[in-house]
This record gives structure tokens, sequence and C-alpha cells, in this order.
């Protein structure tokens, strides 16, 4: 594959490193030296230039690359490198963002600003820093076709509405699929007749409003209000941590010390106690027990803060300490000097847009138990083996332990029903079982 | 542990092992060679490849796993050349024939063919004395060294992708590389096919004269021979009388196939790649083809209006204008991109063509060609900044970036071939004065200053020969063992452009 990698920071190289060995990576960037330094450290072609004009990416080859991606550390390069890309070539696009708000503009109109492909750094961040809490996840939550499906994992209680109930009955929420039901180390592939136990973890696939209205339904009194999460610093990433810890069903408690941005994000969080002050005023921490939480994320917007803030809160008796650190450099020092685990936005970036580009077609993937199960995001081409069939047929062609939950068509979304026929273009969201997926991926 | 060492050297040595042990699967040509000829020297040959394999697997025991940095790239590079040189001169005190038996003779005569320089010791050069395996090798030499030891293997193990650039870049001709392709492993073979098909082209078309009567002592083995000798800028010849031994046409076949041996390889590929255009556009090229066509024009009309130029194997040379363009070009060809073929014996020349065949010799290849000195692209980055610093004396305050084919170069750079070319020149002249000093003391050995200026020069740009005792129709053997030495330490540092040599021997590399 011939991949052009636009921007040759961190992220850039981490990803052209990457991706060298098997593939023909370009690298452009605007820096003489770093083109130079590249060019003899690393496999890869390294050209100078401005990578939004169509010269530079012309002599990069663009015509002939599979996939472009743009890293530079400006949003507006990134976006406007892809647009340009776009232009000359339909090859898949990738841009990397750090606002929010430019990937929910891109998730609202499927391939906006010809971008095939975003990753926001901070919402991955988040991710990332709810995924490394180690906290065990009353409920697993993944988003498919920008945000329009999502997949959740749920624990069933004992006394909740469809304990006891055999599938066909609890299915009664519109839009939602139950893809399976696992049972302590068994996987239950969903037939109407299954009974769902209580113990069992369920996971459901369908547009967003179904799944929370379904997860406020049955996990009423399943609250994990038993943790204690600390956010310090609501920037970014740390607003976006507490949400995701929210989405989740924790109840995090955020300290922001200035005043507006605190009400800001107090308005955005629901399920959330922010509180406004300094972290490092010992005097708020002890009458706040800062020091019986389970786990401190630092996310101020300097590495050296978040040294400070994780040293103190290890100091009170916190049992894990979680910090954002900008310069890679420093994580490996200060996981020395006391702090459990340093987070690099640039880090996780890199690594989901390499683990994306190996996924094949696959636009994106969620693991489920271990990676027992996936569920797949596969844009469906005219050679696929179900187009033009109802769903029912084609479900005869493909294996067992295969479940489509949702169906994306030019952005709208489609209950999949027996009798639903998919078309060429659709985005379909699927619930595969590891041991069948290259199969699965092969015919669709 | 603290140690004394902070380049890896162990890794360093583990990597030049396996340069060395791919290296060792090249005596296979002489030993081809010598079945052919009835088995002559075989033996001598069996043994070094098994020596120089084994040497190289043992080196390999240092580290297993060798990560080397960019640092130990200078190191690697280094040694691998002076081990190919010093396994390389195994097969010439192995069959103990003539005045290359001597170790160090030996030594002189394999540095002098990897470096493609082709200055040489053997006091007899013809089959009487040695085998014609031994000749071949000595002509494989040079091919193996003129694209590139280092080049080669990193086209061909995979093992060398990673850290292959680093070394390539301490081992071509020039001031950098430039990747064609995003694998560095692709640059190198584009590079080696692009060698091999000149080479192969060479060698049929000299064949094919033979076989239409046109060059009838130019057989198959000759062919070969200087088909491996042409294309590296190499200069060796089994011929004791160079390329006069053969008849015009050939000399006239092999002046473009010297020219292209000192174009930028790059720019071949684009040509056989369809783009042909590309190397007209080239500055470079532009300035090496109108250097050679006009010192061609200029070493014509000398010899042309020299009335008393003649010698008894080339007839009368003044006012015949085939002969004189023929010798001109030739030896302008030969001597400006380091080649140091002679197709007469250019010391019977006038002063003045004598000093232009001087003049070239500071030229030098392109840089990426196979070519030695200081190179055609130093020299035009040191006109081009040169003609501002004029400009600027003019108008102090104007800000002129210098351009080489359209796009600006970084000072940095400029500075860097300053410091090359600066450094060439004196290490040039030390090499004279130590050469002069060296050879004062034997007595029944007295050569000309000018002698020993052309033998400097011609060992550090690895030219081959000069003038007087070390003309085209004489040799290097009768210098002193420690002026042997001290020009195969010339030959190694002028091959790999003086610093990746150089470097080695500054306490700073080694410890901090």
């Amino acid at each position: 594959m011939r991949v052009i990698v636009v921007g040759a920071g961190e992220v850039g190289q981490s990803i052209a490193s990457n991706l060298a060995p098997s593939n023909d990576v370009i690298v452009i960037d605007r820096d003489d030296r770093v083109v130079e330094e590249l060019t003899y450290s690393h496999d890869v072609l390294a050209i100078h230039g401005d990578g939004t004009t169509i010269e530079t990416l012309r002599e990069a080859g663009v015509e002939r690359a599979d996939l472009v991606i743009a890293c530079t550390d400006s949003d507006e390069s990134n976006v406007v490198i892809c647009g340009s890309v776009k232009t000359a070539t339909d090859a898949f696009t990738i841009a990397r963002v750090r606002r929010r708000t430019l990937l929910e503009t891109w998730e609202g109109s499927q391939g906006g600003f010809g971008v095939d492909f975003m990753v926001c750094t901070d919402l991955l961040t988040a991710q990332t820093i709810f995924r490394i809490s180690g906290l065990p996840a009353a409920q697993d939550v993944d988003t498919f076709i920008g945000g329009l499906v999502r997949t959740a994992e749920f624990e069933i209680a004992t006394d909740s509405p469809i304990a006891n109930q055999p599938v066909r009955e609890a299915d009664r929420y519109d839009s939602l699929t139950f893809a399976a039901i696992f049972r302590d180390d068994d996987m239950i592939v969903v037939t109407g007749e299954a009974v769902i136990q209580p113990g069992d973890r369920v996971v459901v696939i369908g547009s967003a409003d179904s799944v929370t209205t379904f997860a406020d339904d049955i996990t009423r009194n399943n609250r994990a209000d038993s943790d204690e999460i600390v956010i310090v610093g609501a920037s970014e990433i740390g607003y976006q941590a507490a949400r995701e810890f929210e989405n989740h069903g924790y109840r995090p408690r955020l300290i922001e010390q200035d005043h507006d941005r605190a009400r800001e994000v107090a308005e955005e969080l629901p399920h959330t106690t922010v509180l406004k002050s300094d972290a490092t005023d010992i005097e708020f921490l002890g009458r706040e027990h800062i020091d019986e939480a389970d786990i401190v994320i630092s996310s101020l917007g300097s590495d050296e803060k978040n040294l400070l803030v994780s040293l103190l809160a290890r100091r009170l008796g916190v049992d894990r300490t979680v910090a954002i650190i900008e310069n890679l450099e420093y994580a490996e020092l200060f996981e020395t000097v006391g702090i459990d685990v340093a987070i690099n936005p640039r880090e996780e970036t890199s690594e989901e847009i390499v683990r994306f580009t190996r996924t094949n077609r696959t636009e994106k993937v969620a693991m489920l138990e271990h990676d027992r199960a996936e569920v797949i995001e596969i844009e469906a081409t005219l050679d696929s083996d179900i187009i033009g069939q109802q769903i029912q047929d084609s479900m005869d062609a493909l294996p067992d332990g295969v479940i489509i939950g949702a169906i994306s068509r030019g952005g709208e979304l489609v209950t999949p029903r027996g009798t639903t026929v998919i078309k060429p273009g659709d985005h379909i969201v699927v619930f595969v079982d590891s041991e069948v997926l290259d199969e699965v991926v092969e015919a669709i | 542990m603290r140690h004394y060492f902070r380049v890896d050297w162990r890794a360093g040595l583990s990597l030049v092992g396996t340069l060395l042990t791919f290296l060792s699967l090249a005596f296979v040509v002489p030993i081809v060679v010598a079945l052919g000829y009835g088995g002559e020297d075989l033996w001598v040959f069996v043994v070094s490849m098994v020596l120089t394999a084994g040497f190289g697997i043992s080196l390999r025991r240092f580290d297993p796993n060798p990560t080397p940095g960019a640092r130990e790239a200078f190191f690697v590079v280094a040694f691998t050349w002076l081990f190919a040189a010093v396994f390389g001169a195994v097969p010439y005190i192995l069959t103990g024939n003539g005045t290359i038996a001597h170790p160090v003779n030996a030594l002189f005569e394999s540095m002098s063919g990897f470096t493609t320089t082709g200055a040489t010791v053997m006091g007899d050069i013809s089959f009487d004395t040695h085998s014609r395996a031994i000749m071949m090798w000595r002509q494989l030499t040079q091919w193996l060294g003129g694209m590139g030891i280092i080049v080669l293997a990193v086209a061909i193990l995979s093992q060398m992708a990673v850290g292959g650039a680093q070394l390539m870049k301490a081992e071509v001709p020039g001031p950098g590389i430039s990747k064609l392709t995003p694998h560095i492993a692709e640059t190198a073979r584009v590079l080696w096919i692009a060698y091999i098909g000149f080479t192969v082209l060479l060698i049929a078309l000299l064949y094919t004269l033979h076989l239409a009567g046109l060059a009838p002592n130019m057989g198959l083995y000759n062919a070969f021979a200087h088909g491996f000798t042409t294309l590296p800028t190499g200069g060796f010849s089994p011929e004791a009388r160079s390329i006069e031994a053969f008849s015009p046409i050939v000399q006239w076949l092999i002046i473009p196939f010297m020219f292209i041996a000192g174009v930028n390889f790059v720019l071949w590929w684009y040509v056989i790649s369809g783009d042909p255009w590309a190397i007209l556009r080239d500055n470079e090229f532009r300035f090496y083809f109108g250097a050679v066509t006009v010192f061609s024009l200029v070493g014509t009309v000398l010899l042309f209006f020299d009335a008393t130029l003649q010698t008894t194997e080339t007839g009368q040379i003044g006012g015949n204008i085939e002969r004189s363009a023929r010798y001109a070009a030739f030896q302008i060809a030969s001597l400006t991109n380091s080649t140091g073929y002679a197709n007469m014996d250019f010391d019977a020349w006038g002063n003045p063509a004598k000093a232009l065949l001087l003049f070239v010799m500071f030229l030098g290849g392109s840089a990426g060609s196979t070519g030695g000195g200081i190179k055609i692209l130093r020299w035009l980055v040191i006109i081009k900044s040169l003609r501002r610093e004029i400009f600027t004396t003019i108008h102090p305050e104007a800000v002129r970036p210098v351009r080489m084919n359209g796009k600006t170069l970084d000072e940095e750079a400029i500075r860097g071939i300053y410091a090359f070319t600066l450094l060439f020149l004196i290490l040039f002249f030390s090499g004279f004065l130590l050469l002069a000093a060296d050879t004062s003391r034997t007595a029944d050995f007295d050569p000309h200053t000018l002698d020993l200026l052309t033998a400097s020069i011609a060992t550090l740009g690895n030219i081959g020969p000069g003038f007087g005792v070390v003309g085209p129709m004489g040799g290097y053997n009768e210098f002193p063992m420690s002026s042997k030495l001290l020009m195969i330490l010339y030959m190694w540092i002028g091959r790999l452009e003086i610093f990746p040599v150089l470097v080695l021997l500054t306490a700073a590399y080694w410890r901090s």
C-alpha cells in the first residue's frame, strides 16, 4: 500500500516508522531538517514541502496513493490537506484533529471536508484514560458511523426489567438489536427463545437514543457509586474523560480552578460533581477526602503541574494516579518518579491510526469480552456477497455467530429486519464471533 | 559496567561480519574463470572464499542481533571497505606470483581495485606471470567497488533496510543520497540495475566489435574485463598498455561509457524509466557534459597543433584530426571522472595539454556516480556561491539563496561542501609533501615534483595514473613501502569521501 503521511511530528514519525516495513511510505513536512533527518533514520521517502498544496502532493505521487494521513499539529491544515487530496484522487484520507467540534461537524456529514476517517486526539485520550483506569465497565459503550450507532454491553441485575425474559419479549425497544449474551465464559448467540438470566452480559446494537433509553431502563440501580474518580483540570481532555466515565455509569468528580470553565463543564456534565478549586490546596483536598479516591487523573494544561498533582495525590494515599503528559520524553521519567500511568495523547493518536490502517476495509472495530467477539463497521461494496438480498436470505450465506446490528444509508439509520435489503454503499455494523471474523470480512 | 567506548563497536563489527560473509560470494566469479582456464589458481580462490566467510561469520558472534545507530554507520562503512581490501588481497599473496605477492603490494593492488583507483604495483601485467583468474579478480574488485559494496548489500539483504540509508550516505559519492522510492532497498536495487545494465551493454558491444572483426584482441575475456572496469570508473586492464592495445573503434566506444559512469546513476534511472528529459534539466549533468565537451575540444586543438607529438605506438598525432580528437577526448573523459584508462602514453604530451589533464583530475565525477574526486556538484555549488559573494560585494543588502535544480540550498550544506573541498585539497598537498619526504630517503628512486603531485591526487581522487614514473604505462611499484601504505590510506579515505574514515581517527568519536 502506498501511504502518504503529511506532517512529521511525533504522530507522523511514529505512524511512518510503524507502516514503513510493509508499505511504501512517503512523508511530507515543511521543515527541511526534519526531512533530511527522516531520510536517513526511517525507511521512507521524505519530501520537503507544504502538504496543503497540490504540487507537493503530486510530487509525493498522490495519484497513486491508497491512503493519506494528515497529522500536522494544526486541525485546519489537516482538514485542508484531506480536501486537497480529494481534488486529485479518491485515496482514503485520515485527519487527526484536536478539537471535538470538528469531529462533531464531520460526524454529522459522512465524508465531510473530504475526510474519510477522523481521529480526535482529545476524545481518544479520554477513552484511553477510561480504559486504563482499570475499573470494571458497568457498561461498555462504543460508537459507530459517526455516533449514529452505538453498541453497548450491560450486566443484567436481578431486579432488571428484562431479567428472566426470553429475547423475543425483551426485544421491545425501537431500533435496537440484541446481538449476543455472554454467560460466564460462554457466548450465546441470540435466538428468540434464549432467556436472559441475571448475571448475563448482554450486547445490544442500536441508535444512540435507543441505547441510552435501554441503559436507563435496565440499570436503574446499577450505578457504580462505590468507585471514587477524581479528575483534576477541566481541559478538553479532562472534560472528555469525565464524560467518558459518565457514559460508563460512573459519577466522577472534576476539579477546575477557573470559575467560568467550571460552570461551563458543570452544565454539560449532569452526573459529574464539578468543584471549583486549586487542586494543590491541601486543605481543600482533605476536606473533600480526595485521599480516599481510587484514581486521580491529572489533565491540567502543563506536564509539570500534572506531575505535581499526581505526586501530591500519591502522598495523600491515592491508589492510582494517571497523568496526561504531552512531552513524550517526560512520560517514562514521570512514571519512574511515581506516576502510575503517563498518557501521551500523540502516542495514542498514532497507535489508533496505525491500528486503523491495519484493519483493512473495516472502518471501526470494537472488541468485546477480551476479543471473544467484535463489533465492526463495514461499507458494503458492489462485490459483496450480501448485496441485493433480504437479510434473512443473506444470513444463510454467512457463517454462524454473525448478527447485523444496524445499517446506515446516506447518513440515515435503517433498523435491520429480516426483510431489509442491503445496498452498495451502506455502512453496516456487524457483531461477529472472533473465530469467523476473517471469513465474514471477506464475504462483505 | 562502565563502557570505555561510547560506540557500539560490537554491533558495528557484527554488521561488518555480515557484509564480509556476503562479499565472500564474489569469489565465485574467479573460481568460474579458473575452472574455464584449466583450473589454474582454483584453490587460491576457494581458500580465500573460506577465509573471508569464516572471518565474517566469526565477527558476527560479537553481537548476534546488532542494532547499529547513526554513529556506528561510519565504523561499519570504513571497516567493511578496509576488510574488503584486506581479504581481496589474499589471492594475490597466496598465488605468490610477481611483485604483488608482497603483502603491502597485495593490499595496495586490492585497495586500488575496490576503491576503483586503478593505480597498480603489478610489475609485469601479462598472463605470463599471472593467471587469468587472478587478473579477472583484479577487474572484479573494481566492479564491486564501483557502485559500492554497501549499496549492493542494502539492495539484497533485507536486514539492511533500517539504517541502510545511513550506511549508503557514508558510501555513495557526493554530499547525500536521493531516495527514488520509499524503501531504501528498492533505491539501491534501482542503482545496481542501471549499473549492471550499462555493464552488460558495454560487454555486449565490445564482443560484437570483436565478432565483427573490428577488434581482434577484444575476445570474451577482455570484453568482460573491460566491462568490469569502465562503468565503475576503475581503470585496471589486463593489457599492459591499457586501452592502447585495442583498435580505434574500441577506444571510441569506451569514451561514451566512461562518460556515462561519471553521471549520477539516479539520472540514468529516470532515463531508463521513461523520462529522458530529466537528465537534461539537471544542473550537474549539464555542467559535467559542458566541461567534458569543452575540455575535449581544447585538448584536441592542443594536440592537433603540437606538430612534434608522436610516439612509436600511435604514430604522428599532431596534424591528424581523428587521432587528436580520439586521444584528447579519451583522456579527458578518463581523467575527469577518475577512470584512469589510457589509450596512449599521455606523458608524451606537451606542457599545455598535460596541464589540462592535471586540471581535470581535480574535477571528479558527478555526485551519485561511480567516479571519485571532489565531484562536479561541489564545484558547481562553489562557483555559484562565489558568484553570490561577488554579487553581494556590489549589493551588500542583497539576499540571494544558492539554487541547485531550482531548489534553494541550505547554507549549512554549502558550508559542508566548502569544508570537504578544502580538506580534500589540504590532504592532497600533505600527501605530496609526505611522498616527497619519504621518497627522498631512497637513493635509486628519484621521481619528479610533478610525478609526486599527480601520485597524491591520483590516489586521493581514485584516478590511478599520473605523470612520469606513475604515468599510464608506469606504476607505483618503485615507491618505498611507507609511501605505499600512505597511498593505501589515501585511496581508502578518498573513496569514502574522507569524513567517514577521518571521524574514526578522532577521540570524540569513540568517547562521548
